[in-house]
């Protein structure tokens, strides 16, 4: 379970089963709780996502079949969920499928918008963007 | 200390309201305060009643508008005790009146080698502006060290501190931790070796008794909006004396006495530093926040907020795992603290569903948080609105929310 990553539709759904806000953010920490931990060797500057208030570290990792798994972590619970859900829209997908995705109506299914902070709006859309770049740069790889 | 301030909430509209389903308990004033129905009464009334251009009109509401907007710095003046109205100018905020004295007086007199004395524990606006300053003129900054998590100056070798300097700029008290610096002390210091002095006392002025005679600095700065005033309007003290040899700043209308296409000669101080149209309604809602405050009482202020924070930092002191930062004795109206093994940020958002508002990050002290060790802090700060209820409220909340976290 530990390894899981959550499909978008069932974080969805959860949500929507909560109903308030703050089982809501309740339900994103026990998310960010299960989130298996990046090695401390990776918690480094060159993986660091800037633009989050807490730290967050982020890289991705393309696997033979050409799908990719990302691979992040932060120091605060909360933004570890985000990272989950962050997942659920990203990890397992090939380059293109990620480049092809719009990640911002994505999350917008779960309207995080509205009840996140401007500047942890501005942190998910960071981590949303280094995904982007990093996929990017992998597909020019030969 | 209710007999004083009792009913005191009702004039604060802002505080009314329900957060997320729970009655608000701000306590961010650190950031910034809150609005008394008189401040927000005083900048209607000049928009609807004396709204005009100041100082070059000859009809009646220019001369009110002139009026009100240079009555507003003489009470400026009468609240720090300042020798004369021309010690005062008007800027935008403490940012802006630290800036002032580094563009103007520190290009002036500063040169290569020449040090800039400032403390670990001050806030980005007054490091940066002498960052900038020191790249500019060569000269170099130097910092007196804080203690550790005390937040409190290490002054035992003053003598080796002061070697060469032709500027200190400290806060009165610090934003991040609520030390309050011996700022006459290091002045007098300052003196002995005819260095320039200034104080940044956004924190200090609006919750206790200021007088910069007393204090014996050249400069001091303050923001309108921490003490119950308007955004966007603040007050630099600096000694006229000083203001004569010092270039202007921003260059434009008001500022000016002669202007001819090639060179123009500048109007007198203090308003050789106030370019274009000032913001008067800003300076009149000043004005009725200061009139607010001394109707309260500065020393009240002061026991007030320094008893509640007192009674925060021992009521935190319950938790297991956490770490309070800040002087054990006097300190300013805040508490900063970490919890070991959760996130400030986690902690702030939960407290936010709560409906309590408290600031997290560095408070714009990056290189003291560094010091420190740590990335984020939390800080709860008060004002003479909060109550011992609020702090138990939020004490109550921080258990819900560190049973959630843990």
């Amino acid at each position: 379970m530990s390894t899981a990553v959550h499909s978008i539709d069932e974080l969805v759904d959860n949500f929507e089963l909560l109903g308030d806000w703050e089982s809501r953010f309740g339900y994103l920490i026990d998310l960010g709780k299960e989130l298996p931990p990046m090695e401390s060797a990776d918690q480094c500057e060159a993986n660091r996502v800037h633009g989050c208030q807490a730290q967050v570290w982020l890289k991705l990792v393309p696997e033979a079949d050409g799908r990719i798994t990302i691979i992040a972590d932060s120091d605060a619970f909360i933004v570890k969920g985000l990272i989950s859900v962050l997942l659920a829209v990203y990890s397992g997908k090939t380059a293109g499928e990620i480049l092809a995705t719009d990640g911002e109506a994505e999350l917008a299914r779960l309207d995080l918008a509205s009840h996140l902070s401007p500047t942890r709006k501005n942190g998910l859309f960071a981590m949303v963007q280094r995904v982007r770049e990093l996929a990017a740069g992998t597909e020019d790889m030969p | 200390m209710s007999g004083i301030l009792s009913g005191i909430r009702d004039d604060f509209p802002a505080l009314a309201q329900k957060i997320n389903g729970h009655p608000l308990v701000y306590f961010d004033n650190a950031a910034t305060a809150q609005k008394p129905r008189p401040v927000l009464e005083a900048i209607q009334r000049y928009y609807e009643h004396d709204n005009a251009n100041v100082h070059r009109g000859i009809h009646e509401l220019s001369n009110r508008a002139t009026a009100a907007y240079e009555g507003a710095r003489e009470r400026v003046a009468q609240f720090i005790n300042a020798p004369s109205t021309k010690d005062i100018i008007f800027t935008r905020g403490t940012t802006e009146a630290i800036n002032l004295v580094a563009a103007t007086w520190g290009v002036a007199n500063l040169q290569e080698g020449d040090v800039i004395l400032l403390t670990e524990l001050e806030h980005h606006s007054n490091l940066v502006p002498w960052q900038l300053l020191a790249q500019r003129t060569g000269a170099v900054l130097r910092f007196i060290p804080v203690t550790g998590d005390e937040g409190t100056l290490d002054l035992s070798d003053l003598d080796a501190l002061f070697r060469d300097v032709k500027l200190l700029s400290i806060t009165h008290i610090s934003n991040a931790l609520g030390t309050i610096n011996p700022v006459a002390e290091l002045c007098a210091k300052a003196r002995a070796v005819d260095a320039v002095t200034l104080v940044d006392a956004a924190q200090s002025a609006g919750h206790l008794p200021l007088d910069v005679q007393a204090i014996g600095c050249d400069f001091l700065s303050f923001s309108g909006h921490k003490l119950c005033g308007p955004t966007g309007i603040g007050a630099l003290y600096a000694r006229a004396a000083l203001q004569e040899a010092m270039p202007p700043y921003q260059g434009g209308g008001e500022m000016i006495a002669k202007v001819a296409f090639q060179s123009s000669e500048f109007h007198v101080p203090p308003h050789k530093f106030e370019a274009g149209t000032p913001n008067i309604a800003g300076a009149v809602g000043l004005h009725a926040a200061l009139d607010y405050l001394d109707d309260i009482g500065r020393e009240n202020i002061h026991a007030h907020d320094t008893e509640l924070a007192s009674y925060a930092k021992d009521r935190l002191a319950e938790f297991d795992g956490i770490r309070i930062f800040g002087p054990a004795g006097d300190r300013g109206g805040l508490v900063s603290f970490v919890f070991e093994n959760v996130h400030a940020l986690d902690l702030a958002t939960m407290a936010d569903q709560q409906g309590v508002a408290i600031r997290i990050g560095h408070h714009c002290t990056q290189p003291l948080h560094d010091k420190l060790g740590v990335p984020a802090t939390a800080r709860a700060s008060f004002y003479f609105y909060n109550t011992r209820a609020e702090v138990d409220r939020f004490i109550e909340v921080l258990q819900k929310v560190m049973k959630l976290l843990s």
